[in-house]
């Protein structure tokens, strides 16, 4: 089990060198001069062309982008070129901040997704089934930003109850952390669903009903323990949606994250902030990802006897 | 045939009849179904695809899936008891302990992500009331019974192959000594000699239990080797049933004998063979009077319009076919 | 001996063509079942209108006198016989503004998925079909695009190359192509061993025929499906990629920008963004409704 552990560590590497090539690939591509944005407009021009001397602008793509990884191995994502500091304690700065929200995403949307799936399976065609098939159609077609801004005004502006933004106390997290959930809810429930119908009507279902173990047993051990194995998979791509989502959700709620300092670095064309948050957001991902596939081998004995 | 008193019946089917209702369209799966079984029994239960024999075995143990199904008439009286008017209570409790049952397909039929050794523990834990050290000892009882080691008990189903699988699912059956095992077309997936080990395997702990048997086939040879009883099946009833060599020496019924006759027989050349003409009927659109008259080489006229009832011998061999009539005898039950 | 052969023969390729008309009543049987489902249908209507919308775009409403002219004395006004849905912020006519918004989401959402379709849906009938080294380099490329959350890669791909109606199609189309590779790489892989691919060589066909007569087809419901709903989350993107102002520059009307427009104005002027995001949201739940129609009418295995 182990050396399969370390052989998907090691095969994510590769992965994780394209992913920072790709986007590294991508940002070079942006117009302007990085050296004179940070020394500003009317930055004599000998000056500008010092500074790209000393950035190492003028080396060639593979230089610089070696040098990138290099340095990003170590932790240096490089400095920001609007405020100077280090990217990398940027983004440690704020990625707690994302990571509660995403993590609060996900509970909520597990803790309602897959009991509301479980039943409307056991009771298919009643009105129960109808009613969540309906939440759950309308959490995915909503976007997520639109009803982030829908119970702002609800719940900030017209009942006051909650803070309509930034990150004061607990109570702050509780309207971003639903409006994150939401969608994954409606996603969590759907494939809860359709997963436990599918198990339901398995052989293996009939076999324990004609020993004479109790319905309620069937359902809880017998099909759920099947049924929920594709879902989580599932779960562990909506967090890592959540983190990539988040940017939405942070802009629409003023939270202090790793997504709203995204979107301002973009529009301050920070290079290095936007490619850095990238990267390290898609390490993240890929980390949780491969967590969830541990865990599918785990959790499966037919994948677990495949490693062993 | 001894001389003792009768045996009372450990199970009678009467007059069952299951349809199954789908988008207005209605099945008539099984149709005024009659059949019976006395403890320690062997029936072979044979008809072709689609004549109900699984439907008939799901509602013995009323695992008949309700919303499209429903038993719409007859009783299953099992030990003194009719079994359709149990609560689900009372009859969860006979499934397993009473009554069990196997399936067809081994492959899919075990649970994936637990042991064989779980799955057969949870049937003692449910029905014997003993503790799980006791249920787990004893379910690597049941393995060593079925030619597995008990050491396997830990391993899961897919490390197993077809035939080892079937052999779980007979040990999950048998382990709390039920009266009646109903076997459907338990070695159909498997490699003539995997069943030809699966067959001698039950017959063997058939003998030991002494457990009443229900063996659904459509497979004579099988019938053969193991029944003492044979009941076929058309259209949803039973057409002929009795003891197995009266049946296969003094076939009565048309069908049976269309059956019979389409085997090819290993000791003389044939030309052609002699399948029975037609084809079985639409479920949904069963043909009036007797079901089989439409392909009946024999059918008369009243055929088409009057349900055939059951007409027995003295040996207890009955069949329904109008023709018979005349050669009917009021049946008595006395051995000679 | 050899006369049998040609005889049967030309009856399979007789059957062949036999067999051509019965795919057209294929569709129909797949357009039958779909009628059937009264929420497919639903969105199907739904959808109409709004592709109505976004043809009459002009028609309804004209673009430089209504929806970009500014208009600053009627901002920000409550609905009205007038302005159906009120008014935004520089006094344009947001029900106007709301129809013209349907053709630029529709466009890309479109044109978007066509892409990706064409781009991946190669690269994964490629990989598929040839296997082997050149399937794994193909599917490790996908995974590495993979493992970067797809509005990430959107959000990097137009900040880099600027915000524009074409580098937003680009940037969507780019994040959603290993999707498509994936979704025809496992059909071609589940028809690619199936025992009638192995006739159709016995018969002499060539790749090519094979890939075209036999192979795609059973891909395309599959694709038909990942496509409605495609163009769901491309509007979603367009719509959120927008709302950063990473999309559809002012004063173009899109309705993620008309929300991210309205924002500031929530307390007094609510309508501005609830309008335009109920617009999103029906037509996106039509999207799914359609989708998930399209996916059980297409599925041969349902129901019988």
């Amino acid at each position: 089990m182990h050396r399969f552990i370390v052989k998907r560590l090691l095969l994510l590497i590769p992965v994780l060198l394209g992913v920072s090539l790709l986007v590294f690939a991508i940002m070079s591509f942006t117009p302007g001069d990085p050296a004179q944005l940070i020394l500003g407009e009317n930055a004599p021009l000998e000056a500008v062309a010092e500074l790209r001397e000393e950035m190492g602008l003028n080396d060639p793509f593979v230089l610089r982008y070696a040098r990138f990884v290099g340095n990003a191995m170590m932790g240096d994502l490089g400095q920001s070129y609007t405020s100077g500091r280090d990217v990398f304690d940027e983004i440690f700065s704020r990625f707690p901040n994302t990571l509660i929200l995403a993590a609060l995403g996900v509970i909520i949307a597990v803790l309602i997704g897959i009991p509301v799936g479980i039943i409307s399976a056991t009771r298919q065609y009643s009105m129960i089934d109808s009613g969540s098939m309906i939440f759950a159609l309308l959490g995915v077609s909503m976007p997520n930003f639109w009803l982030g801004l829908m119970m702002i005004l609800l719940f900030s502006v017209n009942l006051g109850w909650v803070p309509s933004g930034g990150y004061s106390d607990w109570s702050s997290l509780i309207m971003p952390a639903i409006t994150l959930g939401t969608g994954s809810a409606a996603i969590i429930t759907r494939m809860t669903r359709s997963s436990m119908l599918e198990v339901i009507r398995q052989d293996y279902i009939r076999t324990a009903r004609a020993k004479g173990v109790a319905e309620n047993v069937v359902i809880n051990q017998h099909a759920l323990k099947n049924a929920l194995i594709p879902v989580i998979t599932v779960i562990g791509l909506q967090f890592g949606y959540l983190l990539g989502g988040a940017v939405l959700t942070e802009t629409v709620f003023s939270w202090p994250g790793v997504g709203r300092m995204m979107v301002d670095a973009i529009r301050q064309k920070d290079a290095p902030t936007v490619l850095g948050t990238v990267v390290f957001l898609a390490t993240t991902f890929s980390l949780v990802n491969l967590f969830v596939d541990l865990l599918y081998g785990f959790v499966d004995p037919r994948i677990k006897s495949q490693y062993a | 045939m001894s001389s003792e008193v009768t045996t009372q019946d450990l199970l009678s089917i009467e007059g069952l009849s299951i349809v199954y209702e789908v988008d207005g369209e209605t099945t008539y799966a099984v149709n005024d179904l009659n059949l019976s079984l006395k403890p320690g029994e062997t029936l072979g239960l044979i008809g072709e695809t689609g004549a109900g024999k699984t439907t008939t075995a799901l509602g013995i143990m009323g695992l008949v899936p309700s919303p499209p199904g429903r038993i719409a008439s007859g009783k299953v009286v099992f030990a003194g008891e009719d079994l359709l008017q149990l609560p689900e209570e009372q009859m969860r409790r006979v499934r397993g302990k009473k009554i069990s049952m196997i399936f067809q397909d081994p492959m899919t039929s075990l649970n994936p992500v637990m042991t064989v050794g779980e799955q057969i523990a949870e049937v003692i834990l449910i029905h014997e009331g003993v503790s799980r050290k006791e249920s787990v000892r004893k379910a690597g009882e049941m393995l060593e019974m079925v030619g597995i080691p008990a050491a396997r008990a830990g391993d899961y189903p897919h490390q197993f192959s077809g035939g080892m699988k079937q052999r779980v699912v007979i040990a999950i059956a048998l382990a709390c000594n039920p009266d009646l095992l109903i076997a459907d077309e338990p070695t159909t997936a498997l490699d003539v000699t995997i069943q030809a080990q699966v067959l001698d395997l039950m017959k063997a702990l058939k003998t030991r239990y002494n457990t009443a048997m229900i063996l659904i086939t459509h497979d004579l040879g099988v019938v053969a080797q193991v029944c003492d009883k044979v009941a076929i099946m058309y259209a949803g009833e039973v057409v002929e049933s009795g003891d197995i060599r009266d049946v296969y020496e003094n076939t009565r019924h048309p069908y049976t004998k269309g059956l019979f006759d389409s085997i090819p027989d290993l000791d003389h050349t044939v030309g052609r063979l002699k399948p029975i003409k037609g084809m079985m009927p639409d479920p949904t659109d069963l043909p009036s009077g007797c079901k089989f008259h439409p392909r009946c080489p024999d059918a008369v006229a009243s055929c088409a319009t009057t349900m055939p009832e059951a007409v027995t011998t003295e040996a207890g061999h009955i069949a329904r076919c109008l023709i018979l009539k005349p050669m009917a005898e009021p049946s008595n039950r006395v051995q000679g | 001996m050899s006369q049998e052969m040609t005889l049967a023969l030309n009856e399979t390729s007789a059957e062949a063509t036999r067999a051509a008309p019965k795919k057209r009543s294929q569709w129909l049987e797949v357009w039958h079942r779909l009628k059937r489902n009264k929420m497919a249908m639903a969105g199907l209507v739904i959808l109409s209108l709004v592709v109505l919308a976004a043809v009459f775009a002009d028609l309804i409403a004209d673009y430089e006198t209504v929806v970009i002219a500014q208009n600053l004395s009627d901002r920000l006004q409550g609905p009205s016989a007038q302005y159906w849905l009120g008014t935004d912020e520089f006094g344009r006519d947001i029900f106007a503004r709301i129809i013209h918004g349907a053709r630029v989401s529709l466009m890309v959402g479109v044109l978007s998925v066509a892409i990706a379709i064409a781009l991946g849906g190669s690269l994964g009938a490629v990989a598929g079909y040839y296997g082997g080294k050149l399937d794994n380099y193909i599917m490790r490329v996908m995974d590495i695009f993979l493992a970067v959350p797809s509005i990430l890669l959107a959000i990097a791909i137009v900040s880099a190359l600027g915000a524009s109606l074409m580098n937003l199609m680009f940037a969507i189309a780019i994040s959603s192509v290993p999707t498509y590779a994936r979704v025809v790489r496992a059909s071609v892989l589940t028809v690619r061993d199936q025992e009638f691919i192995e006739a159709a060589r016995a018969i002499g066909g060539s790749d090519a025929r094979i890939i075209f007569r036999h192979i795609i087809p059973n891909c395309l419901s599959p694709v038909i499906v990942q496509g409605a709903l495609g163009v769901a989350g491309a509007i979603l993107s367009t719509a959120g990629l927008s709302f950063i102002g990473l999309g559809i520059q002012p004063p173009e009307p899109e309705w993620g920008a008309m929300l991210s427009g309205g924002r500031q104005y929530l307390r007094h002027a609510w309508h501005v963004t609830t309008f335009p995001g109920l617009t999103i949201m029906i037509t996106i739940l039509a999207l799914n409704l359609l989708g998930d129609g399209l996916r059980d009418a297409l599925d041969p295995r349902l129901k019988h």
